[in-house]
């Protein structure tokens, strides 16, 4: 076993070796432009990403003529939410949207309000979920656009994606899905789930970093998006740019390998999941956040009441894990995520995100364990707000000095 | 961001840790900072007739350089009267475990605690209250 053990797979993946190894020859001598349609060194590009883009579209259940390839998550989210609104401005401005979502949708969202969009940012219930109601209520005949994202990266909640479309689709608008957390991780079928965009990004499935994708649905309805960079016409006009061959060949390749292994891979992981967070939760004062039922099979997000994340971190130094405590920024506002679910500051300071991943071993797990457990207690031994709750002081009741 | 050594080791084999008798009117506590801050310190001091710091004890929930900080605060505050020990400034802890910007509050933490624990002490021993400047956050 090799120190420090990697679980921060929400993060990144580190790249499966089959991965690599399909990618390798582009870097070589298959180096061509897959534009260039007049030799050999173009065709044999073109035909690579051809094949990468059906393993992708076979991966969610799509044609592969519905995947737009892009840098990655954030450049797809952005693609779908600035694009959306900008082709269909003058059928309605309003775009509805969750306060979980990750910054490149929100901040999408931001931006499209600049020029005019009207943005509903749902709140969440304190599992994580949004409530189908309040989507409801929240639709007008001027919604053109729902964005929620499908697994959370933070809490590893899955949203139920397939009613939200319904809603959506009940009064005209479309269905847009962050689903960088979900893509390679549970089945994904944009025709099932009702999906008409949908985000996803290469390094969170054991592919490379620099690589994702948009769907866009092409039939049932035909969606359009404005092209956010111009340039040569690439990806149905949808994004210009030269494309990434050897990044296209490894999102395929980690598709592929997601598609023939994820049903095993996710049993195996989420029982490791379930042995983690068991073994952490017999610690008193010791909180899972995030909905039970609803989840990504490898994400535990735990509150260690009375201790601080980051200090955690560092006592959990053979770990590479996640924090949402916000120590490090200069804001000192945690996780935004954990505070929408209702978190007080204290325990969304308190909490570590483990995200466990194809790599991760059983022995591995075992040893996060014991060094979580060591690390908790030692550091309440520290903690002043631990002797006062062994002490019987209601913490609630004492007037701190904000600084 | 990597940590200095200097926080490393006081974050690995902390001084000082533990707790004072708060009522005994030897002993002063300062508590300041907040849960939902993600930082609290309590700072106490021993403080004998000619007011010398003849022990420190401290207590932290917080980030490594939070304990780092308050750590090194309780062993420079051993030895030092209680004048000498409202000298020490935030500054003096930055440089001394390196402490990068977005760590420098973890400094001015442990400073609020050393002369809130003195103020408590003075004032239990019918000794004015001092003025705390405001340190620079």
């Amino acid at each position: 076993m090799n120190l420090p053990i990697y679980l921060d797979n929400n993060a990144t993946t580190p790249m499966d070796p089959r991965v690599l190894e399909a990618m390798l020859p582009y870097f070589g001598a298959k180096f061509g432009n897959a534009a260039s349609r007049n030799h050999a060194f173009g065709w044999a590009a073109e035909e690579a990403v051809d094949y990468a883009r059906e393993q992708v579209a076979q991966l969610i259940g799509a044609s592969e003529k519905e995947i737009i390839f892009t840098s990655g998550a954030t450049e797809s989210d952005n693609l779908a939410i600035k694009g959306v609104f900008e082709m269909y401005k003058d059928k309605g401005n309003h775009i509805i949207t969750c306060v979980t979502e990750h910054k490149a949708i929100l901040d999408a969202c931001k931006h499209a309000e600049k020029l005019g969009a009207e943005v509903t940012y749902l709140p969440v219930k304190a599992d994580g979920l949004v409530d189908l109601q309040q989507l409801e209520d929240a639709m007008t005949e001027r919604t053109i656009l729902v964005s929620i994202m499908y697994g959370n990266n933070e809490i590893g909640v899955i949203q139920p994606v397939k009613e939200i479309a319904a809603i959506a689709h009940k009064h005209g608008a479309l269905f847009m899905t962050d689903a960088t957390q979900a893509v390679g991780k549970i089945p994904v079928d944009v025709i099932a789930d009702g999906i008409d965009l949908m985000a996803f990004t290469g390094h969170k499935m054991y592919g490379p970093k620099g690589i994702g994708a948009l769907y866009v649905r092409r039939k049932n309805p035909r969606v359009k998006v404005t092209a956010q960079m111009d340039g040569g016409g690439h990806e149905r006009g949808m994004r210009s740019g030269t494309l990434n061959v050897p990044g296209i060949v490894g999102l395929g390749k980690a598709a592929e390998i997601c598609r023939l292994e994820m049903a095993e891979e996710s049993l195996r992981l989420s029982a490791l999941r379930d042995k983690l967070e068991n073994s952490l939760l017999v610690l008193e004062e010791s909180y899972r956040n995030g909905n039970l039922e609803h989840r990504l099979p490898h994400v535990a997000n735990i509150s260690f009441k009375y201790v601080e994340g980051e200090g955690l971190m560092m006592a959990m130094k053979d770990l590479a894990v996640s924090s949402g405590s916000a120590c490090t920024s200069a804001s000192l506002e945690p996780s935004y995520v954990l505070k929408s679910l209702g978190l007080s500051d204290d325990l969304a300071h308190s909490s570590i995100r483990y995200g466990l991943g194809r790599f991760t071993t059983e022995e591995e797990v075992d040893f996060a364990i014991a060094q979580s457990l060591k690390a908790v207690n030692h550091l309440r031994e520290l903690s002043p707000l631990w002797e006062m709750f062994k002490e019987g002081v209601d913490l609630d009741s004492v007037e701190w000095a904000e600084h | 961001m990597a940590y200095s050594d200097k926080v490393i080791d006081h974050y690995t084999n902390p001084r000082n840790v533990g707790t004072l008798d708060k009522s005994n009117a030897s002993v002063g506590t300062g508590l300041v900072g907040a849960p939902e801050c993600g930082d609290v310190m309590r700072l106490q001091i021993q403080v004998d007739e000619n007011h010398m710091i003849t022990d420190a004890k401290f207590k932290t929930f917080g980030c490594g350089s939070a304990i780092a900080s308050s750590s090194l605060a309780t062993e420079w505050l051993k030895g030092k009267s209680i004048d000498e020990a409202m000298k020490i400034d935030n500054m003096d802890i930055v440089e001394e475990l390196a402490l990068p910007p977005v760590k420098i509050h973890c400094s001015v933490l442990a400073e609020d605690a050393i002369k809130a624990a003195i103020n408590d002490y003075r004032v239990k021993n019918g000794l004015e209250a001092l003025e705390i400047a405001k340190s620079h956050h």
